[in-house]
């Protein structure tokens, strides 16, 4: 055999397994769409998005609270973690040899290896206990302090990726450092910053743990925030324990909902990006 | 191989004559002035009178400190952390690195462009507007009348006045670097650093470039550093050649490029030089 | 596209033309000389000839400038290398029409030799020429240029003429000898004015068509 037919053969075999250990990844993704679609699909309907949940036992009723509950609690944790995140980032990538940098880099990636659960109990301790309430605020803390180290993290890094000219072209002109950081750089770098929040609040958009002692659960309509408020996430765990059929199909249906929820925020942020490159690409 | 007496005694500036002294006052001033980078020194000693009204072209090899001492004129060197400067350089008679020296100010009067354009991801119009705005002008008309001002002063009005509002990256490579160009003298300054502004482009762009610096010479003082030879000859009035950090000859590009006194110019503008 | 340089072409040019009428002038005014026996305005051409000197040094120094700063090609190029070689020509045929005064002065100290006909012409072709030659430059014109090189042989021939009439004379009476023989050199003055006016228009093909042509025998000119 010559040596070029023995290397495309050789080819050939590690393009295939690569395409089969692909397809092996992929099956678990594509089985779960596929259950929860198949499953959760049916069970959507009108009632379940403006309907409250009906009394135990009660056929009928629907999420509409939880879902806007989920929403609120997304927000809550936006408006807390964005701007914290964002501006360490800026901070990192601004000076980024000092010892200072590096310890909050380091405080960064330990946060983002913590359990979500035990954020949620660090949370229990900080906004429920002294107050003796479960809040919606208190899971929108928890699930800012999950996004947070997201946020930083990539902002930093994309902030690093800003060409230096653009820099070098502010100050050129009579820019201050401050003025051409925000004026310039983090402009520069919105689309990939933004793409971070979006990915980030798609991550926690699904977490039950920290919110099963922070937000607890409500089945009632509420827009209080200094109350407990019920989530999609919750719901779906507390209707699937239950020995109900009807609740069991509608804990599908939130399930589904969830799904479809960060699969459209992964698509926006996709759309978000590529429009805004547009203005950037050079 | 030279000897350090042999740059010694190429760069050892000779103290002007009371003549000297008395003629045409220069805009920028540059006295025995050093540069290092960390320990290292890489200016020595650097002397020369820079007129206005004039293009003054910097040429030499790779490394020999033409790209540092430009930018030592608007102090952009300061940004690099271990960069420490000796010695004056004076414009319109006040030095630069007093310690009492507005640096931002500075940077207003003294505009620069950069081998590699480097427009903001902005419009076309917020480009050449982001100097105004940062000085302070917020006036919708002045802002349209200086916009169009600098853009017909880079020869890029006709171009894009029917999309200022588009991105600046949707212009070619040469367009970029006029709108570059229209941006740093849209805040009016008084000197025009161009670190090598046409290296990155192709020949008509280049040319285009050149025949623009011709033009804009008779309002500023312009300062250029280029890797290109034949254009420091098409280009400049005055050419300073450096080497190895040392300024080792300054005159007339007609005199550089044809009757150098030093053997090291004769041997670089000829290409015999390495 | 506007170079800034066209502008220092165009100077360029401008000088050599001023040039040129100035050694047109000092051509008439020495056939003028000549045919009236004139001695002061003789006099008038030889001390204008360090005008027309001081112009080729000029215009020497403004064409290394423009080299050294231009780097010309293609046209450009050629156009420089036309002014470099057209230039010192016009100098040596305002020499000439300086020599020309000069046999001119000496001839007026005895009287006139009995009328010629052939040098009067010759002078006149020759004048010709060299206008015809500094016309094509301006036009960029190969074709009159080639019309003037084809008039060389007429010129030599009318100098061979002149020089037999001139012998007759010679021969007729030994008294005639000296005068003759300046109007010998006189006419060989004007045979090499047309000679240069020849290279100037070969440089002139040179300039619009690229074609190097001294030096290839007329016929293949044609």
């Amino acid at each position: 055999m010559t040596h070029t037919r023995r290397r495309r053969i050789i080819s050939a075999v590690a393009e295939g397994l690569c395409a089969a250990a692909v397809i092996l990844a992929l099956i678990p993704l594509v089985m779960i769409l596929f259950y929860v679609i198949k499953q959760g699909f049916s069970s959507l309907n009108w009632a379940f998005f403006t309907q409250m949940p009906k009394p135990v036992g009660e056929p009928g009723g629907g999420m509409a609270n939880a879902i806007v509950g989920t929403l609120i609690l997304i927000a809550i944790a936006a408006i807390f973690a964005v701007p914290i995140g964002c501006i360490c980032g800026i901070h990192l990538s601004e000076f980024p040899e000092s010892k200072f940098s590096s310890l909050v880099r380091f405080a960064a990636d330990v946060l983002n290896g913590v359990p979500s659960i035990v954020i949620g109990m660090f949370a229990y301790g900080l906004v429920v206990l002294p107050v003796k309430r479960f809040s919606a605020l208190a899971g929108g803390f928890a699930l800012g302090v999950l996004m947070i180290p997201i946020v930083v993290r990539t902002t930093e890094e994309l902030l690093r990726l800003v060409p230096p000219g653009l820099r070098e072209g502010a100050l050129a002109l009579g820019a201050t450092r401050s003025r051409a950081v925000f004026s310039v750089i983090v402009p520069a770098a919105l689309p990939g910053i933004l793409t971070g929040i979006l990915v980030a609040t798609a991550r926690v958009a699904g977490e039950t743990a920290p919110l099963l002692f922070t937000s607890f659960n409500n089945r009632y309509w509420t827009t209080n925030i200094t109350q407990p408020m019920a989530s999609l996430t919750v719901q779906v765990y507390t209707y699937a324990n239950s020995p109900y059929d009807d609740w069991i199909r509608q804990a599908w249906a939130g399930a589904f909902l969830l799904v479809m929820i960060i699969l459209t925020l992964s698509i926006l942020s996709r759309l978000a990006v590529r429009r805004l490159e547009r203005m950037n690409r050079p | 191989m030279l000897t350090t007496s042999d740059m010694e005694r190429l760069t050892s500036s000779p103290t002007p004559s009371a003549a000297e002294l008395e003629k045409a006052y220069s805009k920028i001033s540059v006295r025995d002035f050093d540069f290092f980078y960390g320990p290292a020194k890489v200016l020595h000693s650097i002397s020369l009178e820079i007129p206005d009204q004039q293009v003054t072209a910097l040429i030499g090899p790779s490394g020999c400190g033409k790209s540092t001492f430009i930018r030592s004129i608007n102090r952009m060197n300061d940004i690099i952390p271990e960069a420490r400067a000796k010695g004056a350089i004076r414009i319109d008679g006040k030095d630069i690195y007093a310690p009492e020296t507005d640096v931002v100010e500075l940077r207003r009067r003294v505009g620069m462009v950069f081998q590699k354009s480097n427009p903001f991801p902005k419009s076309i119009y917020d480009n050449i507007a982001y100097g105004l705005r940062i000085g302070g002008m917020h006036n919708k008309r002045e802002l349209n009348e200086l916009v169009e001002k600098s853009l017909i002063r880079a020869a890029l009005w006709d171009e894009v006045k029917d999309r200022l509002n588009e991105s600046a990256f949707a212009l070619s490579g040469g367009q970029q670097q006029r709108l570059c160009i229209a941006r740093a003298l849209a805040v009016n300054p008084a000197v025009l650093l161009m670190d090598e502004p046409a290296s990155a482009l192709d020949p008509i762009a280049t040319t285009k470039i050149e025949e623009l610096i011709w033009d804009l010479k008779a309002s500023y003082t312009i300062v250029i550093v280029t890797h290109n030879m034949q254009q420091a000859a098409r280009v400049s009035d005055r050419t300073a050649f450096f080497m190895l950090g040392r300024l080792v000859e300054y005159a007339d590009t007609k005199t550089i490029f044809m009757n150098p006194k030093e053997k090291m110019t004769e041997d670089y503008v000829t290409g015999r030089f390495g | 596209m506007q170079r800034h340089f066209d502008r220092d072409i165009e100077d360029l040019k401008d000088l050599l033309l001023r040039m040129g009428a100035m050694v047109e002038d000092a051509i008439t005014q020495s056939i003028r000389a000549l045919l009236e026996r004139d001695t002061t305005l003789a006099e008038e051409v030889i001390n204008n000839d360090g005008r027309i000197d001081q112009m080729e040094l000029e215009i020497d120094r403004r064409t290394l400038e423009l080299i050294a700063k231009m780097q010309p090609a293609a046209v450009d190029l050629r156009f420089v290398a036309a002014i470099m070689k057209i230039t010192p020509e016009l100098e040596r045929i305002a020499d000439l029409a300086q020599d020309v005064c000069e046999r001119v002065i000496e001839l007026n100290r005895e009287p006139a030799l009995k009328p010629m006909q052939a040098i009067p012409r010759l002078a006149q072709d020759a004048q010709t020429m060299v206008r015809q030659a500094l016309d094509a430059f301006v036009r960029g014109d190969a074709v009159l240029a080639r019309q003037v090189i084809a008039q060389d042989d007429n010129v030599d021939q009318q100098t061979e003429q002149s020089f037999r009439e001139l012998l007759t004379y010679m021969l007729e009476d030994p008294r005639n000898i000296s005068r003759a023989i300046r109007l010998t050199f006189i006419g060989k003055y004007f045979e090499r004015m047309a000679d240069g006016a020849t290279n100037v228009c070969e440089m002139v093909v040179y300039l619009v068509e690229g074609k190097m042509i001294k030096h290839t025998p007329v016929a293949q000119n044609q």
